[in-house]
């Protein structure tokens, strides 16, 4: 009865175990389902490189390079003044912050971290967007540099906790060797530290950028959605994943534009996907 | 260049990076309180809203919000707990383990907007929940499923081997000594967990756009195959969709919905505090 009780309960355990693998297939597999319909009446070549996308006309024209556009346009802006920040903080949080103040910078990070995207996007709309029509003498402030500077403040605790961590995981001894050969401990850290972390900053960069490329409500409230091929970043853009947003609620389900919205589904399932496992593969090698 | 000055230098670069984060942190929440403090009246809180959603107040977006996190947790909790105690205390290291890490991994990557799509082609349209409670919660508890494990497991892995071996030792079997003493001495992380878990679900606005979120519905859901209004949703809706809202309002709703995500952090930070106060080992 015992035995059977506990190979009952390990069998079921392990079925939770494989729930998330599950998860993941049954994820790719629905969007699959729905969206690869699309290529029956236009080509993989056309669908990711057509300059037109105008879900709605007759014929629809269904080509995804602005938003594709739109979202590197974004997701490079954001990843220029996030990587230096993101780190800098990683790193003076890992060596440089006494105690106390080690404390408050981590908890600013988790409250950073726990704000709903609506609301950054809210307070963006509200600030951030008027600051930068003003600053740079714009028509409008909804730019992708606004999206940029918005969602390098989105990707900050996933690159500081990530980055923090391959810090404190260097062996010490890397740090009290360089210290011992007379570096500045300045000198330890950029030289020596820096450089042995290098994988695991690696792995929070990507995985910061990958938040950055996945986040969909702030970014939609304040890049201005047009769908058109930028040329600066001081421009309306439209992302993949705002375009998903904000068009699924009209497209009629079984309609051309669905089953295309679905398809950008793919494109950002893929994307998210090559960036975790290469992600993990770097967080891997450091141990 | 003297090394020492280049320190100083960098060290002040580093420290700035770091105010510059919780100055726009601090102003952030400083700037939603301030101006949506005012707005919070019993009537805000209690009304449906009125007037093309100019005027009343929210009610039934913070039920919608919290029918949905309960929902989500009920689904996510068990299937996510299991999960962390097989991780912690039967996978072996082998290729399978490997595989449902990065399994977990890539779920947590997976944008939300990704995972509103999959809710809609899977419960929506493919079991035919409809838009619904049922259709959102499911959506969400898959969302928030690899942070429940990854914390259960952290907190599960956390209590010492030798636990485990003395109850062993006793003849206690493997679930006994799971249910027994494992559990027990994990259960502040797991609850951390689960509450940072509704705190995530309360917030996120994608994966319940097309799911169940209710562009305008004054009424309470009868049954889980009812539209709801959700916070979240709501604040995007009168932030873009409705013209000419009373800032007053907006400000209101965000303020509401960042205090309900923010209480629920602080509670499992207390928790956290006055589980590592109490620590036996």
């Amino acid at each position: 009865m015992r035995k059977l009780r506990e190979f009952i309960i390990e069998k079921l355990v392990l079925l939770c175990g494989l729930a998330s693998i599950f998860f993941v297939v049954l994820i790719f597999l629905f969007l699959l389902r729905e969206g690869l319909a699309v290529f029956k009446t236009i080509s993989p070549s056309a669908f990711l490189a057509g300059k037109s996308w105008y879900p709605i006309s007759e014929p629809p024209q269904l080509g995804i390079l602005p938003l594709i556009l739109g979202s590197l346009v974004v997701t490079f802006g954001a990843a220029l003044i996030s990587i230096p920040i993101g780190v800098g903080c990683a790193i003076y949080i890992a060596e440089i912050a006494p105690k106390r103040l080690k404390e408050i910078l981590k908890a600013g990070i988790e409250l950073l971290a726990a704000i709903p995207s609506v609301v950054l996007g809210f307070i963006g709309m509200v600030t951030l967007v008027p600051f930068v029509k003003t600053v740079f003498h714009l028509p409008t402030g909804l730019t992708a540099l606004s999206g940029s500077i918005m969602l390098a403040f989105m990707a900050m605790p996933t690159i500081v906790s990530i980055a923090e961590d391959a810090l404190y995981s260097i062996p010490k001894t890397y740090k009290e060797g360089a210290l011992a050969m007379g570096a500045t401990h300045w000198q330890a850290i950029w030289r020596v530290m820096l450089r042995a972390a290098s994988s695991g900053i690696l792995a929070a960069i990507m995985l910061g950028i990958g938040r950055v490329i996945g986040e969909t409500m702030a970014v939609m409230m304040i890049t201005g959605n047009a769908a058109v091929i930028p040329h600066s970043l001081f421009v309306p853009v439209r992302t993949l994943t705002a375009t998903i947003a904000a068009e699924m609620g009209e497209a009629v389900i079984g309609s051309e534009h669905y089953f295309a919205l679905f398809a950008i589904g793919i494109v950002l399932f893929v994307i998210s996907f090559a960036i975790n496992v290469t992600a993990d593969l770097f967080l891997h090698k450091r141990q | 260049m003297n090394p020492y000055r280049t320190q100083r230098i960098a060290f002040f670069l580093l420290f700035m990076a770091n105010a510059l984060i919780l100055l726009l942190v601090g102003f952030v929440v400083v700037v939603i309180v301030q101006k949506g403090l005012p707005a919070i009246t019993w009537q805000f809180l209690s009304d449906v809203p009125r007037q093309g959603m100019r005027a009343g107040g929210i009610f039934p977006a913070i039920v919608g919000t919290l029918y949905l996190v309960a929902g989500a947790i009920v689904f996510a909790l068990p299937i996510g707990l299991l999960a962390a105690i097989y991780l912690s205390e039967y996978a072996k290291d082998n290729l399978l383990t490997r595989l449902i890490k990065l399994a977990i991994v890539n779920l947590a990557g997976v944008p939300s907007v990704v995972y509103g799509l999959f809710g809609l082609a899977l419960f929506v349209v493919f079991f035919k929940f409809g838009a619904s409670i049922l259709s959102g919660s499911l959506t969400l508890g898959i969302m928030i499923l690899p942070l429940i494990i990854t914390a259960s497991r952290e907190a599960l892995e956390s209590v010492p081997q030798s636990f485990r071996e003395v109850s062993l030792s006793l003849g206690a079997s493997k679930w006994q000594t799971i249910r027994h003493i494992v559990l027990p001495n994990a259960i502040p992380g797991i609850l951390t967990g689960t509450i940072l878990g509704l705190g995530r679900a309360a917030g996120e606005t994608a994966p319940i756009l097309f799911t169940v979120a209710a562009f305008y519905l004054p009424l309470l859901p009868g049954s889980i195959f009812d539209q709801v209004m959700a916070l979240p949703y709501h604040l995007y809706v009168i932030s873009t969709q409705v013209p000419n809202v009373d800032e007053k309002i907006r400000y209101g709703t965000a303020f509401v919905l960042l205090a309900l995500v923010l209480f629920m952090n602080l509670i499992a930070i207390i928790i956290r505090y006055k589980f590592r106060m109490k620590k036996k080992w």
